[in-house]
């Protein structure tokens, strides 16, 4: 079981509370098919994706987001047994979806952006090492049950 | 991965403009970060006496780094040859894991981030963040 300091609990639990979920999670997945582009190729479905406006103001896009950002939410009220609580979360990823787990990583390289450029000065560096930690342990839940 | 367009080049440039003169802030808040989220960097670090986020040592070498991705810059259009010698340092006499080159790179587009909310687009974070790591593979050049 992940082990949480009373630090990272509390901090992980303000953060969530103190974003804009209508906007971090849609600010989120567009930066991430804008900076790695080869991720669109899960997205065939969503329209235009051809330029950083097209797929900034993609309606599709900012709805996926915030499905995304409620799936975050979820392992936040759940932070310890974020493994069991994402299982049919994995079994989706992997046997529905197809995702390529490493970009699991590349998501949450640009939910750390979007997170830090909202809370400014106030992600100082403990508060950006447990955001770390807890994707970290998303992308790990996420991961187990692909095979 | 590494091919820098010509907009990339531009974006670079102008992006570079508006954020040189806090270099040295970039730098020190970049690496006090990478030297606390993630620990096994420090290992490089045992000769200094104070590792701690914003520390004299830290600062000093913040400024340094910095200095250099401002001469990576200037070079943008050869970094192979223009990062020569810094190459040559990384590789024969810090050898510094490649993989790290990344991680630091990480945190300076986190502090970029924070520092520049409005300014950081995504369309400026991925030039960047290619231009970083066509710098990280300039400077791996002489490894091996």
């Amino acid at each position: 079981m992940v082990q949480w300091s009373d630090f990272e609990r509390a901090t992980i639990q303000d953060i969530f509370s103190k974003i804009d979920s209508g906007v971090v999670g849609p600010a989120a997945l567009s930066r991430c098919l804008i900076v790695y582009p080869w991720t669109q190729r899960y997205f065939g479905s969503f329209g235009n994706l051809y330029n950083a406006d097209a797929i900034t103001s993609n309606p599709k896009v900012a709805a996926h987001g915030k499905v995304v950002l409620a799936g975050l939410e979820k392992a936040v009220k759940n932070m310890d047994d974020i493994k069991t609580t994402y299982k049919d979360l994995s079994v989706l990823h992997s046997e529905k979806l197809h995702v390529d787990p490493d970009n699991f990583n590349l998501l949450s390289d640009c939910l750390t952006i979007v997170v830090a450029s909202q809370m400014g000065e106030a992600f100082t560096a403990d508060v950006q090492a447990a955001f770390q930690k807890f994707l970290a342990v998303v992308v790990a839940s996420l991961r187990k049950q692909y095979h | 991965m590494t091919l820098l367009t010509a907009k990339d080049k531009d974006t670079v440039k102008t992006f570079w403009a508006k954020v040189s003169s806090n270099a040295e802030a970039i730098g020190s808040d970049a690496l006090s970060r990478m030297l606390v989220v993630y620990p096994q960097t420090k290992t490089y670090f045992s000769h200094w006496k104070d590792l701690s986020p914003g520390s004299a040592p830290v600062k000093k070498h913040g400024a340094t780094v910095m200095g250099g991705v401002a001469d990576a810059v200037a070079k943008i259009d050869n970094l192979t040859a223009g990062l020569l010698s810094l190459s040559e340092l990384h590789a024969f006499t810090l050898r510094v894991d490649p993989a790290n080159f990344k991680i630091l790179s990480h945190n300076i587009l986190v502090v970029l981030a924070i520092m520049f909310p409005t300014d950081f687009t995504p369309e400026v974070h991925v030039s960047m963040d290619k231009f970083l790591s066509a710098v990280a593979l300039a400077l791996s050049e002489k490894y091996r």
